[in-house]
């Protein structure tokens, strides 16, 4: 069965001076789901992404990913072992195309330029993007922008791709094509985790959910029993709902 | 799913516009090799020198400030260093001018890697505050060594007009062809680059280095070796500049004015950009060569001056450059197609 877990981060904390932004944070990543990853504002769910792609190690625990610790890895060594990322806010190269961003991301595995090319040109039409190619990326409207940020990722060519709010600020027919591209996505052999505030998209979208709240891992399991959770449903759900 | 479907330029070998960049480049550097049949006039002939060595030498900054977002002011470090090899080496030890710059590019390189390893721990602002510091410093050293001359500096001696030791005292036509020839193979050198994987990266690092990270990019790695590079071809530079003035002191080849004429055309023109450093020192050299010799020497900071109205008129009118008043309608017809 150990076999089946692609990445396995156990007990990660991570501080920000005072603040336990993860406080012991255990979560298994099957090789080929769709996990969900969820909780409330400030719970702590960009903090983990940035622990497993390597922005900044953490204090305590240990990440494996394919049974190699990578806690101390360097981000781009990472991306080199096939963990892609997107960013909650885009991060595009502005002053380069479209397919120039993308072929960032391909040069990753491909140093020469035309297959790079090939690989980004490959990877912006099965995002939807193929039209833009040739425009800068500072003209991208919103939305185009998060698509450019999973191509990007994806051209990386990961085993895991983490998606941070991709669907954040989509159109119900946006987020349809979104929900549309990440199974494609999953079809294509990449496991992925993905954040995502609303939850109409993503329980019936994932195989499993994790919860954060103030750091922590609340619950685990089917997104429906997820849901029915009392814990998740005063921290999260109530709170939302009592919101609405 | 096709080509056709997939939206495939038609070949997957040189793209269009790289190729209409090189045969632009192959137009203009023919058309300049020619012109001193149209120039004649030595003053003016001393004029193109500067403006070509200067556009090649704003090319090789733009390598580490341009592509990779490094802005240094403190390229005349390099210069100098160009510039001192290739003196000492020739003429206490005899060695041909060739040999000198081959050395001072290599030792410019290595120094620029020995800087660059606390430097590039330093961003943007305190980035640029540290290449003035440390180029300030290279000045004092060479200012106090006696064995490069001191503050006397070097004087080449006096021989015939040959290509082996680069003197030409009567017909200053070889220099335009050298001026020339470094300035293309920079240019052509920078047009690898930019297509090549390293170009992609420097730019990305430029652009947002986080992002750069988490898409397999080096970015200590890769200003690194942006800075090599641009050190190399900025100590030639130095080392042409010495054989064209025969004569080197710390001043005329180390000091901060230097670091600033090779920043500022690739910032007039564009940064970033292939002919950014091209076009801006073509505008900018020949003003500063007319107000020197209106003004008289460069002791004034007239000049100065005028470089700061410049950048200041750059930056509050075009940010990117004066190319990209053309090159901006281009992108947005092909965004649109
Ligand atoms: N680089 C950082 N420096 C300091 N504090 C940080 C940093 N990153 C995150 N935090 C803090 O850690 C906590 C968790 O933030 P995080 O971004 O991980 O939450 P999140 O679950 O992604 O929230 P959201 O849904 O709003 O995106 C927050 O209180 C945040 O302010
Ligand atoms: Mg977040």
């Amino acid at each position: 069965m150990s076999t089946d877990i692609l990445l396995d981060v156990q007990n990660v904390t991570r501080r920000f001076g005072g603040l336990v932004a993860n406080s012991d944070v255990s979560v298994e990543v099957r090789r080929g789901e769709i996990l969900g990853l969820i909780g409330p504002n400030g719970a702590g769910k960009s903090t983990l992404f940035n622990l497993i792609a390597g922005a900044f190690p953490p204090n305590e625990g240990s990440i494996r990913f394919e049974g190699q610790d990578i806690a101390r890895l360097s981000g781009p060594a990472r991306c080199r072992l096939g963990i892609a990322r997107t960013f909650q806010v885009p991060r595009s190269f502005d002053s380069m195309s479209v397919l120039d961003n993308v072929m960032v991301g391909a040069f990753a595995k491909e140093p020469g330029s035309a297959a790079a090319r090939r690989v980004a040109y490959e990877t912006l039409a099965f995002c939807g993007l193929q039209q833009r190619a040739p425009a800068p990326a500072g003209e991208l409207t919103p939305p185009e922008k998060r698509r450019l940020e999973v191509a990007r990722a994806l051209a990386t060519k990961p085993k895991l791709l983490l998606l941070d709010e991709v669907m954040t600020g989509l159109t119900p027919s946006e987020a349809r094509l979104g929900v549309e591209l990440v199974r494609k996505v999953r079809d294509q052999g990449v496991t992925v985790v993905m954040v995502e505030h609303v939850m109409e998209i993503v329980m019936p979208l994932v195989d499993r959910a994790v919860v954060l709240n103030l750091g922590k891992v609340l619950a685990e399991g089917k997104p429906r029993d997820v849901v029915r959770d009392d814990a998740v449903i005063t921290a999260y759900l109530g709170e939302r709902h009592r919101a609405a | 799913m096709t080509d056709e479907a997939l939206n495939l330029p038609p070949a997957f070998g040189m793209l269009p516009r790289r190729r209409n960049q090189l045969l632009v480049a192959a137009a203009v550097f023919a058309a300049i090799a020619v012109s001193p049949f149209a120039i004649k006039d030595v003053y003016l002939q001393n004029v193109l020198v500067l403006t070509l060595l200067y556009a090649a030498v704003s090319q090789s900054w733009n390598i580490l400030g341009g592509y990779c977002g490094q802005i240094s002011l403190g390229h005349a470090l390099y210069f100098g260093i160009g510039a001192y090899a290739t003196s000492v080496l020739f003429v206490t030890y005899g060695i041909v001018p060739w040999g000198g710059m081959l050395v001072g590019g290599i030792l410019s390189a290595a120094i620029a890697l020995l800087l660059g390893y606390p430097c590039f721990r330093l961003k943007g602002h305190y980035f640029s505050i540290a290449t003035i510091v440390i180029a300030e410093i290279g000045l004092l050293l060479v200012h106090n060594w006696d064995f490069v001359g001191g503050a006397l500096g070097i004087q080449w001696p006096f021989g015939s007009d040959s290509w082996a030791t680069l003197q030409f005292a009567r017909d200053k036509v070889p220099y335009i062809h050298l001026a020339l020839a470094l300035l293309a193979i920079t240019w052509f050198v920078t047009f690898l680059i930019e297509g090549s994987r390293w170009g992609y990266w420097w730019r990305a690092v430029k652009d947002n280095p986080e992002a750069a990270e988490s898409l397999g990019v080096e970015i200590f790695h890769s200003k690194m070796a942006a800075a090599a590079v641009s050190a190399f071809f900025t100590a030639i530079g130095g080392a042409f500049y010495a054989s064209f003035l025969a004569y080197i002191d710390p001043e005329s080849v180390m000091s901060f004015r230097f670091s600033l004429l090779f920043a500022l055309p690739a910032v007039l023109g564009g940064i970033g950009t292939l002919w950014g450093p091209v076009v801006g020192a073509a505008i900018l050299i020949p003003l500063t060569e007319i107000t020197r010799s209106y003004l008289g020497g460069s002791g004034s900071g007239i000049d100065l001056i005028i470089y700061g109205g410049l950048i200041m008129l750059v930056a509050l009118a075009k940010p990117e450059g004066i190319l990209s008043l053309f090159q901006g309608k281009r992108q947005k017809a092909e965004g649109r197609s």
